[in-house]
């Protein structure tokens, strides 16, 4: 039981990681129609910067300091490069993200080096979040920190297991939900957001009363870039940091962008804890087909027809089962779950 | 009078010119030596860290060495592709280059011995040698054993022999989980793990097995719950790279408390990710003896040189045993040192090793070393500048780790 909330948890920030990278491009796609292949570039930036930066000033103000240099990048880029290739079509800035994508890849390597960063979380950040503590007599309970060694022995009357969640982790999540929040209300609430979602759909009406779109739009590129950038912070002390991190989340983020529906904060939301969820659970199950057809009663036996195929567990086919998901998203639901444009 | 004399000292002066040129025929040459490896992608920071340690070996044994030979290295990139690495060893042939050396990944060292064994069946005259420092498929030297193949580092099957050996007498090893790249490599280190620990600790169980994507995975926190829900106190591993790094970090911070037994802890970043947390708790096996003199002269110096650490062993092995077998064999061509070096027995870094004749196999001593606060002398080094370092804890001769072949050596004619 223990495990298994651990493992949903892990899951879950999993996936809130995800959207924060997501929901930035996926703003991006919905406003201007541009797939920023760049995207996973700017979430490494993100945590470059934050290295440089918190040797310099400390991890807090890092935090904070790194999402608005990649925003203002993010905004530069697309005042210098990409509004000029804007009326060229959609092919020309597709490819010029994509060669940026490479440039800072290089530039990456050049200045930091091709190893990885030593980059630990702060103080505060460092140990466990809390413990979840599972008791045969008491069942399930939860202590914020690192739970006393007494309360996690097992004693004669009952055996006790503990787990923590790190707290990097939790950090991830509450950032994350911060976000989602604070992006919701922007959008919702205030005047920029309505004329943002004016714009994502009739931008030329929306010029025609005044407002300057092509500003709207370097805004809206710039602040994704940043939420990639404040994504990359976070994964960066989370995870590591290192020029391959890029690649790694790369692929993963179309997935979630697509799966959710091009364009749809709300699908980006859904699907980033659904594919967080589909790379955390399944490594769990040690379970194959065989096991299932034997469960039915159907013996399977090395040698037998499609057995190589039978035999691989679920945790070893979780590694494609978001690719697997994008594959039948497209063909039985091209808009994604709550997508709202066709294709 | 004064004629004969003249002529006298003249041919005898001729004579030893022609004696001790003829003795050191070698003497003065370049040898250069083609170093095929990654130096972009997810090995990048390894590649980068082994070809520098192969350039300042080059430097240091010019200076001096028993052939009196110069060494020069050119590197090619092969982004870890058998098939860049076949191209980058055309193009290397095609500048003069007789020497290879290559180590990270068993797909590319195939490509290789397979390129080879047609190429110098070919080219009479033209032979190129492989050195493979670090590419550790057994197969390399039982079924596809080749005459110009040599292995400097240890065999999976060796590593895992000491490991084994090692964990016998840790009475607190009682569950182990063994988690693995899904490839090659991965698999026979898990394999070799399941038949050593059998055969020397029955009583060990195996709790549970996993296979994780080569250089994908970012998140290892679920592989971790998993593992603490089996109640494993021990783990085995031949990841490498950001597969181990990002694994430790993982277990760092989800508190998993169980021993790390790796194969490439000391690989460029992993010392970085373990920290302060790890001491204590991760093992690593391999061919370094970090506190030898001889190894901590070239850490220092190394370090000094490029703020980096010098952890690659094999390289040295690599020197050593090429300038004796061009001394002994009075000669750089490769077909001569090939021969000359089956046998071969050479001082390294950690003591006597020898190139094994049937196999191409260096015997030679493994080291099983543990991640530890740096302390005073010998153990004062400091891996990746992070205050820790591994210090030797068993050192097991060559014949412990020693392990049977079944080459069938294809050898050219005459030799």
């Amino acid at each position: 039981m223990d495990q298994l909330l651990i493992n949903v948890l892990n899951g879950v920030s999993a996936g809130l990681l995800l959207f924060m990278l997501s929901s930035g491009l996926t703003l991006i796609f919905s406003m201007m129609g541009v797939l920023n292949f760049a995207h996973a570039s700017f979430y490494m930036l993100g945590a470059y910067f934050a290295y440089s930066l918190s040797r310099a000033v400390g991890f807090w103000p890092a935090l904070v300091l790194a999402p608005l240099l990649v925003g203002a990048m993010g905004a530069f880029f697309e005042r210098t490069a990409l509004r000029r290739v804007h009326k060229f079509g959609h092919v020309p800035e597709l490819l010029i993200t994509f060669g940026l994508s490479f440039v800072i890849l290089e530039l990456v390597k050049l200045i930091w080096g091709l190893s990885s960063m030593n980059f630990p979380p702060p103080e505060l950040l460092q140990g466990p979040a809390f413990t979840v503590m599972q008791s045969d007599a008491h069942g399930l309970g939860l202590a914020w920190g690192a739970a006393p060694a007494d309360r996690c022995a097992s004693t004669a009357a009952a055996v006790m297991h503990c787990s923590t969640f790190p707290a990097t982790r939790f950090f991830m999540m509450v950032m994350a939900l911060f976000m989602l929040v604070s992006l919701w209300l922007l959008l919702t609430r205030t005047r920029i957001g309505l004329v943002i979602q004016a714009a994502l759909t009739h931008a030329e009406a929306v010029e025609a009363l005044g407002h300057n779109v092509p500003r709207v739009f370097m805004l809206v590129f710039g602040s994704g870039c940043a939420l990639a950038g404040l994504a990359g912070v976070i994964g960066g002390v989370t995870f590591v940091t290192e020029p391959s991190m890029a690649t790694i989340v790369g692929s993963i983020i179309f997935v979630v962008v697509v799966v959710g529906g091009m364009g749809s904060l709300a699908g980006a939301f859904v699907a980033s804890i659904l594919i967080g969820l589909l790379q955390t659970l399944p490594l769990t199950v040690d379970k194959s087909l065989v096991h299932l057809a034997a469960s039915l009663g159907w013996a399977v036996a090395p040698g037998d027809l499609g057995y190589p195929l039978m035999k691989i567990t679920l945790a070893q086919a979780a590694p494609i089962l978001p690719y697997l998901l994008l594959v039948l998203i497209l063909i039985f639901r091209p808009k994604g779950l709550l997508g709202t444009r066709e294709g | 009078m004064a004629f004969r004399r003249t002529v006298l000292s003249m041919a005898l002066g001729a004579g030893l010119a022609l004696g001790s040129s003829m003795a050191l025929a070698q003497k003065g040459e370049t040898v250069k030596i083609a170093w095929i490896d990654a130096l972009t992608g997810l090995t990048a920071a390894t590649g980068q860290n082994q070809l520098k340690g192969f350039q300042f070996l080059a430097e240091q044994f010019s200076k001096s060495n028993p052939a009196g030979v110069k060494f020069e290295i050119t590197s090619f990139d092969n982004k870890l592709s058998p098939q860049e690495t076949v191209n980058a060893l055309q193009a290397a042939i095609d500048q003069g280059v007789r020497y290879v050396a290559q180590g990270t990944g068993t797909g590319p060292a195939t490509a290789i011995i397979d390129f080879l064994n047609k190429y110098n069946e070919r080219n009479p005259g033209k032979e190129v040698l492989f050195l493979n420092y670090a590419a550790v498929d057994p197969s390399l030297t039982n079924e596809k054993c080749s005459f110009w193949h040599f292995r400097l580092d240890a065999d999976t099957s060796m590593k895992m022999e000491a490991l084994t050996t090692f964990m016998k007498d840790q009475p607190d090893v009682k569950k182990v989980y063994l988690i693995n790249q899904n490839y090659a490599h991965g698999h026979q280190v898990a394999k070799y793990a399941k038949e050593n620990l059998a055969r020397k600790r029955p009583d060990v169980q195996i709790v549970g097995e996993d296979l994780t994507p080569l250089a994908q995975t970012r998140d290892f926190a679920p592989y971790i719950a998993k593992i603490k829900a089996s109640g494993a106190d021990t783990i085995i591993t031949g990841n490498w790279s950001s597969d181990l790094t990002l694994l430790v970090k993982a277990a760092n911070d989800g508190g998993l408390n169980a021993k790390f037994y790796t194969y490439y802890a000391p690989v460029s970043g992993t010392p970085t990710a373990m920290g302060a947390n790890a001491a204590g708790r991760v093992y690593a096996v391999g061919v370094m003896p970090y506190e030898a003199p001889a190894a901590r002269k070239l850490m220092d110096e190394y370090k000094a040189k490029f703020n980096d650490d010098f952890y690659t062993a094999q390289i040295y092995n690599a020197y050593a045993l090429l300038t004796a077998a061009m001394a002994k064999a009075k000669s750089t061509d490769p077909v001569k040192v090939a021969a000359t070096l089956g046998g071969l027995e050479v001082k390294s870094l950690g003591g006597d090793v020898q190139m094994r004749k049937t196999d191409h196999q260096l015997q030679q001593a493994v080291f099983i070393s543990r991640w530890e606060k740096a302390g005073p002398k010998p153990y004062d080094y400091s891996v990746e500048n992070t205050g820790f370092n591994f210090r030797t804890v068993k050192t097991f001769e060559p014949y412990v780790a020693s392990t049977p072949t079944s080459c069938q050596m294809k050898r050219p004619a005459g030799l």
